[in-house]
């Protein structure tokens, strides 16, 4: 990310554009970075439903586990949150020496005033004291039950659609043929990160393909990161931890299980940013398209400076 | 675009309909974590080296009820646990009675719906034991427990809860008169608080006075079968 704000040309990727715009006799669409090459179908009808299945899903269960994050906006390790030990993450109001209340984020014993965004914030001019602000959580304002409500029916949707999918995506060989990384994708790691970092993006045949970055991260996605998020939830469930006499012990209980779902929520959060970081520079429009109409137009090769 | 959606959710959660459609899931949750653990299926006891410090009280403390000051004043000498409704024999229990009924310890995790944990040593007379003496008739379905805490500042709305018959029988569940070996305090139900350990923290009604067997918990309340659920929480907690 570094070298693109020190090379006083433009970043690779409008460079990269703007070559293809000189030499292709079609008008470019300036903004994909993607002119000139055919149009090819990338994603399957069941893909695309299910990705944007998923986005609402995750979405509404994101906004709904914040707003019951805050009705005890603490975490700890363990089984218990009264165990002796400190929550390893709180967050919370206090008032202030001047009478004010003032939010504050407390990290492994260090404390942050978080005033405006964590513990206290400010609506229509109004301070109101709740964990994470309201305009992140569903309902707004503080309602465990429905945020309950919200959250355990579109578990199933996602659990659903999240079983459909593993189940499409082996049974339709598109795992084994498009996310499987290769021998030569494996060889050629290091290439793609510095790739990535100069926003180097594929042309011609190579686009059609997913790189071995991107395989790697929906593969940690799907069979890692979702299929955690759900066991440490059904962990939090003390009817399902009845299961082997205890389960949620090898996750070192129930509270840890409870830092866990939050903690791969927020990764899942993290990887949501660099793809639609990577789905803009690689050409917002063209990659919109992918996913709805499930063509995308091909970039052209030779076009790199 | 994402501050209209959150609006509109919000809309949404204030109509009739949308949240029973929502709701549709708590029935599915309640079948599926039967199906998959079994009817008799066992909450998690731990040892001693788990238990919490101190128990967390939450909730009432303190119920403001004069009749409940009043059996407090003298330790609860002159309780009594009524159990009415559908039973060949009703009666009622002195603190004694049910010190008398065959009994169970156990270590066992708290979880509250907020999402905080807490461990504690539960000793009380097993609900089954009870009914056994008080014999429910076949139409019998729920068990409804009336509580001493009033809900409202002004001193009504008594707390209550309810469970069906597999929790009522289950070995876990018990009316408890000791927390870590000591008498039950008032903070955290006294005299008798009913444990039902697969269930989150709501459905463990303190401060009981009476039970009542029933076939349906319609006409109880807003007849949503507790408290809590009549404020929109899920009848079935275990989730």
């Amino acid at each position: 990310m570094n070298d693109t704000s020190q090379t006083p040309v433009a970043a690779p990727a409008p460079a990269a554009a703007g070559g293809a715009a000189s030499d292709a006799p079609a008008a470019p669409d300036p903004t994909s970075g993607t002119a000139g090459g055919e149009l090819y179908r990338r994603h399957a009808l069941p893909v695309r439903v299910m990705h944007w299945v998923n986005v609402v899903a995750l979405t509404l269960m994101l906004l709904s586990g914040l707003c019951i994050f805050n009705s005890h906006p603490a975490l700890y390790w363990g089984q218990s949150s009264y165990s002796g030990r400190p929550a390893w993450l709180e967050i919370g109001a206090t008032q202030a020496a001047d009478g004010r209340i003032r939010g504050y984020t407390r990290v492994f014993g260090h404390t942050f005033d978080t005033t405006g965004v964590l513990g206290v914030s400010t609506d229509a001019g109004q301070m109101y004291v709740q964990g994470f602000p309201s305009w992140l959580t569903l309902p707004s304002h503080q309602w465990l039950a429905m945020a309950r409500a919200w959250h355990f029916f579109f578990a199933w949707v996602f659990l659903i659609n999240g079983l459909g999918y593993v189940g499409y995506t082996i049974g339709s060989r598109h795992l084994a043929r498009d996310l499987w990384p290769t021998r030569p994708d494996l060889r050629g790691i290091g290439r793609s990160v510095l790739d990535h970092l100069r926003f180097r993006h594929a042309a011609g045949d190579a686009a059609k393909r997913y790189n071995v970055l991107q395989k790697f991260a929906y593969l940690v996605v799907v069979f890692v990161l979702l299929p955690l998020i759900v066991l440490m939830g059904l962990g939090l469930s003390p009817r399902l931890d009845t299961l082997f006499g205890g389960w949620v012990s090898l996750f070192g209980g129930r509270q840890s299980a409870r830092s866990i779902h939050f903690i791969v929520a927020w990764t899942l959060v993290a990887f949501v940013l660099v793809h639609v970081f990577e789905v803009i520079v690689t050409g917002l429009w063209n990659n919109l398209r992918s996913m709805v109409t499930g063509r995308y137009r091909v970039p052209q090769e030779a076009v790199h400076n | 675009m994402g501050a209209a959606g959150l609006a509109g959710c919000d809309r949404l959660s204030q109509t009739d309909w949308f949240p029973r459609v929502l709701g549709s899931a708590e029935k599915l949750n309640q079948r599926v974590a039967t199906l998959v653990t079994g009817r008799k299926a066992m909450a998690q006891e731990f040892t001693p080296a788990d238990l919490s410090p101190s128990f967390r009280s939450n909730g009432t403390s303190n119920p403001d009820n004069p009749e409940y000051q009043t059996l407090a004043a003298t330790g609860f000498a002159d309780y009594r646990l009524e159990v009415a409704g559908l039973v060949a024999k009703p009666r009622s229990f002195s603190l004694a009675d049910l010190h008398a009924l065959p009994s169970r310890t156990q270590i066992t995790r708290h979880d509250c719906v907020e999402g905080w944990s807490a461990i504690g040593k539960w000793e009380g007379a097993k609900l089954s034991a009870l009914l056994d003496a008080v014999g429910p008739t076949a139409k019998a379905r729920y068990v409804v427990f009336r509580c001493a805490d009033p809900m409202n500042d002004d001193g009504t709305s008594p707390y209550y809860e309810s469970i069906d018959m597999d929790d009522a029988y289950h070995v876990q569940t018990i009316l408890a008169y000791k927390l870590d070996d000591k008498p039950l305090p008032v903070a955290n139900g006294a005299p008798i608080r009913l444990r039902v350990e697969r269930q989150l923290g709501y459905k463990h009604a303190k401060y009981v006075m009476r039970l009542e067997l029933v076939e349906s918990f319609a006409h109880i309340g807003d007849g949503n079968g507790g408290y809590w659920e009549d404020q929109g929480y899920q009848w079935y907690a275990g989730i």
